[in-house]
């Protein structure tokens, strides 16, 4: 099992950005995932200064992947989409159907992201046909849909032809829109954000009337309230899943890498801290929190 | 422009038909269809019912199978497809890639709409779908500036279909997990947003409470009128203040948009509301059916009548209406 960073999905100053990953660079990941996926307007690291941390850090021994935009929407998103896909050295991740496009027409394998909609064998069988080599399941999907899915005799065959990547660790992303969330919280329109979400690098919060944090809001990203977290689900996972993929954090993101390694195999359990949930592993309500995967714990 | 109206029911449909719809779109009885509620929409029977009456008033009929298929069970939409095929419905609104696969193969005659639960936003995505199955038609996502339709109106082959009326969603459809995250059930899996089985209203004194799966999305003093908790429309904290953190109940309504809609060549425009009642089925087609008449006949002196508005903000979520996305101001 192999160990990645996803991409950042909030706003950072690049100085910030550039400690992370030189502290990335020396961390126990396999993969590390770069670029912007959220927000066209966010210009603190452009695609060059992207790339420059990539060989960074692959001449550290870590496999590198650009990451792209999931909601695009103008054709300058797509020039851009252009220029990752047309990297010429990367793996690209597509987040959009059409990054999968320019990447299948250009014969490029891609890793398919999870706000791809692939829900069944034969969609996953037409995702790999177009050079698909490793798969982020939906957030929404838990562990018996993904074994069905990926045991069902259509596509059980080529099992060996492509990698399982999970996000198992980090807000979950739910939702995309055109309005800018972050910016209507500080009573702005999008166009005068003045990129305002850099001024919460874990997002901002949204609670019930009654206190429970439902939502983060990420710029036009709408993030889970709780933060999944499948550190005791891991010790399950050796049989299916190939990749665990932790989303970057503004603290301790390095530090739980580690005990999710150290815990690879049961040995180091967690007892869940308040407000992280594993719901959607466990076939239920994403928020929830299931003790079915803490069985292990003293 | 075509005129494509909702119907949850054959009466939905009668009166989409009388009140001058030009398409009517529906859907089968069960989790192929993301307008999924209960005691509404079109067993096989009732399909073939639909049909017929819809292609004696020489009106089309499209059926949307535009959920994802679960794992073990793809028959289950590939039959939904063949049953509307064999109905003779005049297009299908797919949206999962393996279904597409499916029909385009099997079925290559049939016409498909792309969903707008595929999320295709872009000229890079609609070409893809378009490349590789035989898709007539694309329904953008309700998150696009009229700016940017009108840029993939010019610079896409495939002609397109717009959102012009009803609920309002406001998010990239078909890759919203909102509903799922709150009860384990979202549009893509279980064919509803925030699904009523989850719902309950609570009187607490003087305060209605409404709540999703126990989480209170709103709750309402005595002289507010109650909604239904569509969660990204209840009322939340954010840092001391209340607000909708997400979006106000509203309807979405072009009304104000039709002559560019039309100049850009939108082929069809889509009302929402296969969960509404026939009565209001019936009475927005009207509206819309008079605007498009009049747009036909005086393109260049088409103005919005007032009477128009009146009755489409008395139909409409909170009574009141928005541009939405087409409007760089509501992003």
């Amino acid at each position: 099992m192999k160990f990645s960073l996803g991409p950042i999905l909030y706003y950072w100053p690049k100085a910030t950005v550039v400690t992370f990953y030189e502290n990335a660079a020396s961390s126990s990941a396999d993969l590390i995932y770069l670029g912007e996926t959220v927000c066209a307007k966010r210009k603190e690291l452009l695609l060059d200064d992207y790339l420059n941390i990539a060989h960074m850090l692959r001449e550290a021994g870590k496999q590198v992947v650009l990451s792209t935009m999931t909601l695009l929407e103008s054709p300058a998103d797509i020039r851009q989409l252009k220029r990752y896909c047309d990297n010429g050295d990367f793996l690209v991740e597509a987040n959009d159907i059409g990054a999968v496009g320019l990447l299948a027409e250009n014969r490029l394998p891609f890793v398919g992201g999870s706000a791809l909609n692939c829900y069944n064998a034969q969609s996953l069988k037409f995702l790999l046909d177009q050079g698909m080599k490793r798969w982020v399941p939906t957030a929404e999907i838990g562990e018996r849909w993904i074994k069905k899915l990926t045991q069902h005799p259509h596509i059980s065959s080529v099992r060996n032809n492509y990698e399982i990547e999970l996000f198992a660790f980090g807000q979950l992303p739910l939702a995309w829109s055109a309005r800018c969330f972050t910016a209507r919280s500080e009573q702005k329109p999008k166009d005068q954000c003045k990129a305002c979400c850099i001024n919460y690098p874990d997002g901002r919060k949204v609670n019930s009337q009654e206190g429970e944090t439902i939502f983060v809001l990420n710029g036009i990203q709408t993030l889970s309230g709780n933060r999944y977290n499948l550190i005791n689900e891991i010790v399950n996972l050796h049989d299916f899943i190939d990749i665990i993929r932790i989303s970057p954090q503004s603290h301790d993101t390095l530090q739980w890498l580690d005990l999710f390694k150290k815990n690879q195999h049961g040995l180091a359990p967690q007892t869940l801290p308040n407000n992280d949930c594993n719901g959607y592993w466990h076939g239920e309500a994403g928020k929830d929190t299931s003790t079915v995967g803490t069985a292990l714990l003293p | 422009m075509e005129l494509l109206c909702p119907a949850g029911n054959i009466p939905a449909l009668k009166s989409a038909i009388n009140n001058g719809a030009d398409a009517v779109y529906i859907g089968l009885k069960d989790k192929t269809n993301a307008r999924n509620f209960s005691g509404l929409n079109f067993t096989p029977e009732k399909l073939d019912i639909a049909c017929n009456l819809a292609h004696q008033n020489k009106r089309k009929l499209y059926v949307a199978i535009n959920t994802f298929a679960h794992p073990n069970s793809q028959h289950h939409w590939t039959t939904a497809a063949d049953i509307a095929i064999d109905a003779g419905a005049d297009a299908l609104i797919v949206a999962d890639l393996g279904l597409l696969d499916y029909i385009s193969t099997r079925h290559p005659s049939t016409s498909l709409h792309l969903s707008v639960q595929a999320s295709a936003t872009n000229a890079a995505a609609i070409n893809f779908y378009e490349k590789n199955f035989t898709i007539e038609r694309v329904i953008l996502p309700r998150v696009l500036s009229l700016q940017q339709v009108t840029h993939l109106a010019e610079n896409c082959t495939i002609p397109i279909e717009v959102f012009a009326f009803g609920s309002l969603c406001i998010m990239s459809e078909g890759r919203c997990y909102l509903s799922s995250y709150l009860t384990g059930e979202s549009p893509n899996t279980a064919g509803a947003c925030s699904p009523a089985p989850y719902v309950r209203w609570i009187e607490k004194g003087d305060v209605l409470e409404s709540r999703l799966n126990n989480v209170l999305i709103d709750s309402y003093s005595e002289n507010e009128n109650a909604g239904y908790p569509t969660l990204c429309k209840g009322r939340f904290d954010i840092d001391g203040t209340i607000s909708h953190a997400l979006e106000e109940p509203t309807s979405l309504n072009t009304l104000n948009l039709l002559p560019q809609l039309k100049r850009i060549g939108i082929v069809s425009l889509k009302i929402e509301g296969r969960q509404r009642s026939p009565a209001y089925v019936g009475q927005v087609t009207k509206v819309w059916r008079e605007a498009i008449d009049m747009l036909n006949v005086s393109p260049d002196n088409f103005s919005v009548d007032t009477s128009w508005k009146t009755k489409l903000k008395g139909l409409s979520e909170g009574c009141q209406t928005t541009l939405g996305a087409y409007e760089r101001e509501w992003q």
